[in-house]
């Protein structure tokens, strides 16, 4: 006998089109005012992003990783979450940790080479900046593992590249979720690039969103470029979550810039497939949409615009005036209670 | 230590299932994770029956995949659990190993103490017992090398237990490598009741005056075996380390400054092994002390052999011996 077991499907979502254009029957049920902050919030990521870039050339800060045209893929996602679900990022999430509530100059202070960028205040639920590729989905699992055998109503949302899906950490992780029934959302950004490797080369599937499929998990694709899709996707992908039913989101997008400020992207990449792309950028396509829609002028948009440059120039200058670290700062969260090596090595250096 | 009156003659197995049983009974946050600890209750029986007492919610069999233990428990301690988890043999420790070198070791340091990782790596360590391959490493120098985890080897039923429940206790993440070969070795009287053993002291086990033997785990018994044969010749001191990180160094320097000489007993590889370390404790706190090198008696620099071979590739009584004849005689 031979016979199929199973067959398997995987669902796209865009909502807006890349001239703007809105599909009312899909968009979810934000107001005016929400669609408002969701524009701010990636006016404001992309400032950031623009002001770390020109102060990383100035040599005021250190290597920095661009979310140049994921904007749609952060502020989506980071807005349907509540205040009690879990933010785990990878490096390139700037935007979704600000919208989580981590201060811009807490931010700026990590690429600025100092580990009080890693402090993320309390009580904002989320994790300091993973580097190493895809092991934070892990994190993920056990946060959310451990908020659902408290009782707590509480989802982790987290994040990783195209180039995480290679990583055996990534397949654990939804395997663990799958089992154990966590309330995880994965996303994973498509960002197209992982360094100079493209996604063709990445894996042989067609959508990484159908990975979710092996593990027993929730997979869908979306428009990055669109912040009402991924919002959808992910507002849909919570509320599984806390029924314990964890998913897999896709969201196809472009790495407008290099992997970060170390990396040369004209070496291996064709500046016509970058042009293609400018095309399809999130925050004009939401720009297009409000326009129609009579929520946005051009008053707006140079407030909004004006206000993001403000409030970094900010915290800029509020994270410049930070006093620098205490050489016992380098020793003294190394384990709860300093061991007298540490204490010897402090004296050392301080002699 | 607290003393307890009741005590009950106990395998270091059975004094790993108590300490587990009680941590689990006092602290609704200690759960176990690991590969076949649950209703197998690990394959050398260290959590048999708690997956009856505590059920399913919180000692959990897991997929086959060790990266994911370690790297789940790293959230669940994040997120309030205390996670005790659990990796079958040493030998499959490396799929850990990123996941405790990259996150678990660093959280606290890069988030200023914001997220801290309180969880507990148990794996049966070490040789003797005529296993397969990869199953008879001693992986503890990758573990101590690495700034922000703790160490912990046990020697005996008793120090198992105190060990164990100090480690859970502890807010940091603890590797807790468990000689196997003492696993069913030897009993011996165990207090009943719960007690702790500090992390980072170690035990003066032996007093003596003419030469100091650092050991732990199972190289523990074999280095006063030999001491015990020299007894009339040669005045042993032999010290249990216990924890290796963070390393009682007091109770070194202060040993050997009394002897004079030092032998430094394990059963990982000699090179880069711990031993190197102590050897430099020694010269720099208390070189104008010795009378003689400071030696190592160690794993050769070898992969670990099949069954035949092994009683050939592991410290036994007359290496030790010897180097400390060798030693005092220098």
């Amino acid at each position: 006998m031979r016979k199929v077991l199973h067959n398997f499907s995987i669902e796209y979502l865009q909502v807006l089109d890349e001239n703007g254009v809105c599909d009312e029957s899909l968009k979810p049920p934000l107001s005016d005012d929400d669609v408002k902050k969701m524009y701010e919030a990636m006016v404001f990521a992309r400032v950031f992003d623009e002001t770390l870039l020109k102060l990383q050339r100035e040599g005021r800060m250190y290597t920095f990783a661009s979310l140049r045209g994921q904007e749609a893929s952060q502020i989506g996602p980071a807005y349907a979450l509540s205040a009690d679900d879990w933010l785990v990022p990878s490096y390139r999430e700037s935007g979704a940790n600000l919208l989580k509530g981590t201060p811009p100059e807490v931010l700026y202070v990590y690429f600025a080479g100092d580990e009080r960028g890693n402090s993320i205040p309390s009580p904002v639920k989320h994790l300091p900046v993973a580097v190493p590729v895809g092991t934070q989905t892990l994190h993920a699992v056990g946060i959310a593992w451990a908020a659902k055998m408290r009782g707590e109503k509480s989802a982790v949302l987290s994040f990783c590249g195209d180039g995480a899906t290679s990583k055996g950490d990534f397949h654990e992780a939804l395997n663990f979720a799958g089992v154990y029934k966590t309330p995880n959302v994965f996303m994973v950004i498509n960002n197209g690039w992982a360094i100079s490797l493209p996604r063709s080369k990445q894996t042989a599937a067609e959508t990484l969103a159908q990975k979710a499929i092996a593990y027993g998990l929730r997979g869908i694709q979306v428009d990055g470029n669109d912040v009402f899709a991924t919002y959808s996707a992910v507002k849909e992908a919570l509320e599984f979550a806390y029924r314990g039913v964890p998913s897999v989101i896709e969201c196809v997008t472009y790495r407008m810039s290099d992997h970060t400020t170390s990396d040369d992207a004209k070496k291996y990449r064709d500046p016509e497939e970058v042009e293609l792309w400018r095309k399809r950028d999130p925050i004009d396509r939401l720009k297009k949409y409000m326009y129609a829609k009579g929520i946005m002028n051009k008053e707006y948009e140079e407030k909004v615009q004006q206000n993001s440059e403000k409030r970094i120039s900010e915290a800029v200058k509020k994270a410049e005036a930070i006093q620098e670290q205490e050489p016992i700062d380098l020793f003294k969260y190394v384990y709860a209670d300093m061991p007298l090596r540490l204490k010897e090595q402090y004296e050392e250096l301080m002699s | 230590m607290a003393v307890a009156k009741v005590t009950t003659a106990v395998t270091m197995v059975q004094a790993l299932n108590l300490a587990l049983r009680q941590e689990m009974e006092k602290d609704p946050s200690v759960m176990i994770l690991g590969e076949d600890v649950g209703k197998n209750g690990g394959v050398f029986r260290v959590t048999d029956g708690l997956y009856d007492i505590f059920g399913e919610e919180r000692v959990i069999s897991t997929p086959l995949a060790e990266t994911a233990v370690a790297g789940a428990a790293i959230g669940l301690a994040i997120n309030g659990m205390k996670p005790v988890a659990e990796i079958q043999f040493e030998g499959f420790m490396p799929p850990a190993f990123d996941q405790m070198f990259s996150h678990a070791a660093k959280m606290r340091n890069r988030s200023r103490g914001r997220f801290t990782v309180p969880m507990v790596l148990r794996a049966p360590y070490g040789g003797g017992v005529r296993a397969l391959e990869h199953h008879s490493e001693s992986p503890e120098a990758y573990f101590i090398h690495t700034p922000g985890l703790k160490v912990v080897i046990p020697s005996s039923p008793q120090e198992a237990k105190g060990l164990l429940i100090s480690a859970i206790r502890d807010p940091d993440p603890v590797v807790f490598l468990e000689p196997k070969r003492l696993y069913r070795a030897f009993k011996e009287e165990v207090p009943e009741d719960e007690y702790t053993i500090p992390l980072g002291k170690a035990n003066v086990v032996k007093e003596g005056k003419e030469i100091t033997v650092l050991a732990w785990g199972a190289m523990l018994k074999v280095s006063l075996e030999a001491a015990n044969r020299l007894k009339d010749t040669i005045s042993v001191e032999v010290i249990d380390l216990r924890t290796l990180a963070p390393v009682d160094e007091e109770a070194i320097v202060k040993s050997v400054k009394k002897t004079g000489r030092a032998v430094i007993v394990h059963e990982a590889p000699k090179n880069c092994g711990f031993g190197a370390e102590l050897s430099s404790i020694i010269m720099e706190k208390a070189f104008l002390s010795l009378k003689a090198p400071v030696k190592r008696v160690a794993g050769w620099d070898t992969p670990i052999p099949l069954p035949k071979y092994e009683d050939y590739y592991y410290p036994n009584v007359d290496r030790i011996m010897k180097e400390l004849q060798r030693t005092v005689a220098f």
